[in-house]
């Protein structure tokens, strides 16, 4: 079992907002009451209410030391909403003598911004490169505020944003609304391959692997021992799986086990020094594709299938009837065009 | 598309969405954004000015009483939480969103209509029960959140209706548009695939799933309505077991679940379907499990 080591080397709070302990990271409660208040106070008048809705938002970001020089900005286990502008994702960020290097933008422009702020307080330099895990929107919307040339993933996710992006930002601002003004899509200018890059003293040693997505980047910093291993693992927090492929993300998990790694930074969930969350990983996407296939097998409707019971285990695990919900819709059509017989006979 | 959510706020309800996209282009009436705001506004005004229209209604929708007219003209009606309608607690994807309408705790049902109140088309489908369980199964277009309801015609002539409001907001980190390809849907239209099920009382669930792009005639490419209208589940005797009315909100590539009282001695069950253009399909899904599918399917397959 893992030993959990949660030392807090040095914490901060980044951003020019208050940070409210009570609502950690997202909108402060006090402001959100406010917002509620004025809302109701207003004429019914859809443009109105969005002269309201757009009170200043802002991500109060506290950066979690989790070694010398490496932090942690933890998502909250939830799933994208309007109070957490779609900051559930982690995001890690390591002090070089060249600059900050950032593994994930986070889910928008401001939030971006934001976090360029935080690198700068944390490090008092710029920002030297940003390595993107996967194209998932909660880990990439934050592209906007640095240089295309700084942004570094591998090709799979490049394309995959190219692709699906413009979906994305429209989800997105659907979800998350306001938090999202100005968002825009960018693409990283920076293929990254398996192999090793050296920046003010680090060794990011980088090797793509795929399961989560068609092309998950993990990012291991050889001085510091931290693996960031992006949504290849999650902790306490339930996997998301609308690209996932189940026996690739098997296979990466099982080379992340045999990782030499000091601490793992999930994509959701904290940061641990052994393997506890790729183990949980692998339960769970074994207990979510036996228990959806099994549904399956007996003929039960996606909503049928969606109240099968989980084991005791998931109940502490965040999100996870979401997630199996979710999980149902993306595997059952899969399921269904890949083991029905063809029936249709000519007329 | 702002308006509904602050309000409604309902924190730890889990949502995510697909993107837009492919939904508008198949199904946009005015674009999603402009539909997405009026009918914000008109759940907004719900609990205000819509209070004594939707008075009599659980769900308490304005639409309450056009639906009635709709569905019902005069004939008499109860809310009945027999009717079950389950849909996923996050909308994932807007072009197919699971659902299933379920009334076996009636007697004697001969219909069970399933329509939706915020839908541009809100007629999705009418199971006719013959030979069959007052159960259907499938997966639907949505603009926005709605009520989704079921409605079972019993025998003395009154509607039971039951219902659960879907919530369609948010969104997310989540699946991408399922645009149609469009280069070979027709090389795959009428393709149908399916299994039939053992229930514990001895009736028969289908699954079946026949391709088709289900065009609601509304998107704005002016791609015409183009969908399977008509479903017939029958007997190898051709005796009719079950009929299914299908319309535009039916998600593409139908996906039905359906329990049905196949004749003991019967090989498989045989679906005829017809598209609104005229065009026929037929298929038969085999009992694997009785001994009479062995050799009869291949029969039943030929008549
Ligand atoms: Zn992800």
């Amino acid at each position: 079992m893992a030993v959990i080591r949660q030392k807090q080397l040095r914490s901060a709070t980044c951003g020019s907002g208050q940070s409210s302990p009570a609502s950690g990271r997202g909108i402060s409660r006090r402001a959100a009451l406010e917002r509620l208040a004025a809302v109701a106070a207003l004429p019914l008048i859809v443009g109105a209410f969005d002269e309201a809705a757009a009170a200043p938002l802002n991500y109060s970001l506290k950066p979690v030391a989790i070694t010398e020089g490496v932090w942690v900005l933890y998502g909250v286990p939830e799933a994208i909403d309007r109070n957490n502008g779609g900051a559930i994702a982690n995001v890690t960020i390591f002090d070089t003598s060249d600059g900050a290097v950032i593994v994930d933008s986070g889910p928008s422009k401001r939030f971006g911004l934001s976090l360029v702020e935080c690198a700068r307080s944390l490090t008092g330099k710029g920002v030297a490169r940003v390595y993107l895990t996967h194209f998932h929107p909660d880990h990439v919307f934050g592209n906007q505020a640095f240089e295309a040339q700084a942004l570094a993933a591998p090709q799979g996710v490049i394309d995959g944003l190219a692709t699906l992006g413009e979906d994305f930002a429209s989800a997105m601002y659907h979800a998350a609304g306001d938090w999202m003004r100005g968002t825009e899509l960018v693409l990283p200018g920076k293929v990254v391959i398996d192999g090793v890059e050296e920046i003010g003293g680090r060794r990011f040693v980088t090797t793509v692997l795929a399961g989560h997505t068609n092309s998950d980047l993990i990012v291991r910093e050889a001085t510091s021992g931290v693996v960031v291993a992006g949504d290849l693992v999650f902790l306490d927090r339930a996997p998301t799986t609308p690209h996932a492929d189940l026996p690739k993300w098997r296979s990466s998990l099982e080379h992340i086990a045999r990782i030499d790694a000091q601490h793992i930074v999930p994509g959701h969930g904290p940061v641990e020094d052994g393997f506890r969350g790729a183990v949980q990983t692998r339960e769970w996407l074994a207990i979510v594709e036996e228990t959806i296939r099994e549904a399956f097998e007996r003929g039960l409707s996606m909503n049928e299938a969606m109240t099968s019971p989980l084991p005791d285990w998931t109940k502490s695990i965040a999100l996870a009837r979401y997630e199996f919900e979710r999980s149902v819709m993306h595997f059952y059509p899969k399921l269904e065009a890949g083991n029905w017989p063809r029936v249709d006979k000519p007329i | 598309m702002q308006l509904t959510k602050p309000i409604q706020a309902s924190p730890g309800m889990s949502r995510a969405v697909a993107p837009w996209a492919g939904v508008n282009m198949r199904f946009g009436l005015l674009g999603a954004c402009l539909l997405a705001i009026s009918l914000a506004t008109a759940i907004f005004w719900w609990p205000a000015s819509a209070a004594a229209e939707g008075a009599d209604d659980p769900l308490g929708s304005p639409m309450w009483s056009e639906m009635k007219a709709q569905f019902f003209a005069n004939a008499s009606f109860v809310f009945d939480d027999r009717v079950k309608v389950l849909v996923p607690s996050i909308v994932e994807n807007q072009a197919q969103v699971p659902v299933t309408a379920d009334a076996r705790a009636l007697q004697d049902v001969r219909k069970l209509v399933v329509f939706a109140d915020l839908n541009p088309i809100q007629h999705v489908l009418t199971l006719g029960v013959l030979k069959a369980e007052p159960f259907i199964a499938f997966r639907m277009k949505v603009e926005q959140g709605t009520p989704v309801r079921a409605a079972a015609l019993t025998g003395d002539g009154v509607w039971h209706v039951g219902g659960v409001f879907l919530d369609a907001a948010g969104g997310g980190c989540s699946a991408p548009a399922m645009a149609r390809n469009d280069s070979d849907w027709t090389d795959t239209v009428g393709h149908a695939q399916g299994k039939l099920y053992r229930e514990l009382d001895g009736s028969v669930r289908a699954r079946f799933r026949l391709r088709h792009p289900m065009d609601t005639g509304l998107a704005r490419d002016n791609t015409p309505a183009y969908f399977i209208e008509k479903l017939d589940m029958r007997s190898d005797a051709g005796e009719q077991l079950a009929t299914l009315e299908i319309r535009e909100p039916v998600s593409e590539d139908p996906t039905l679940t359906m329990v049905v009282r196949l004749p003991l001695q019967d090989a498989g069950l045989t679906i005829l379907g017809r598209d609104n253009h005229g065009e026929e399909y037929r298929s038969v899904i085999p009992a694997g499990w009785r001994q009479s599918a062995v050799g009869a399917a291949g029969a039943a397959a030929e008549r």
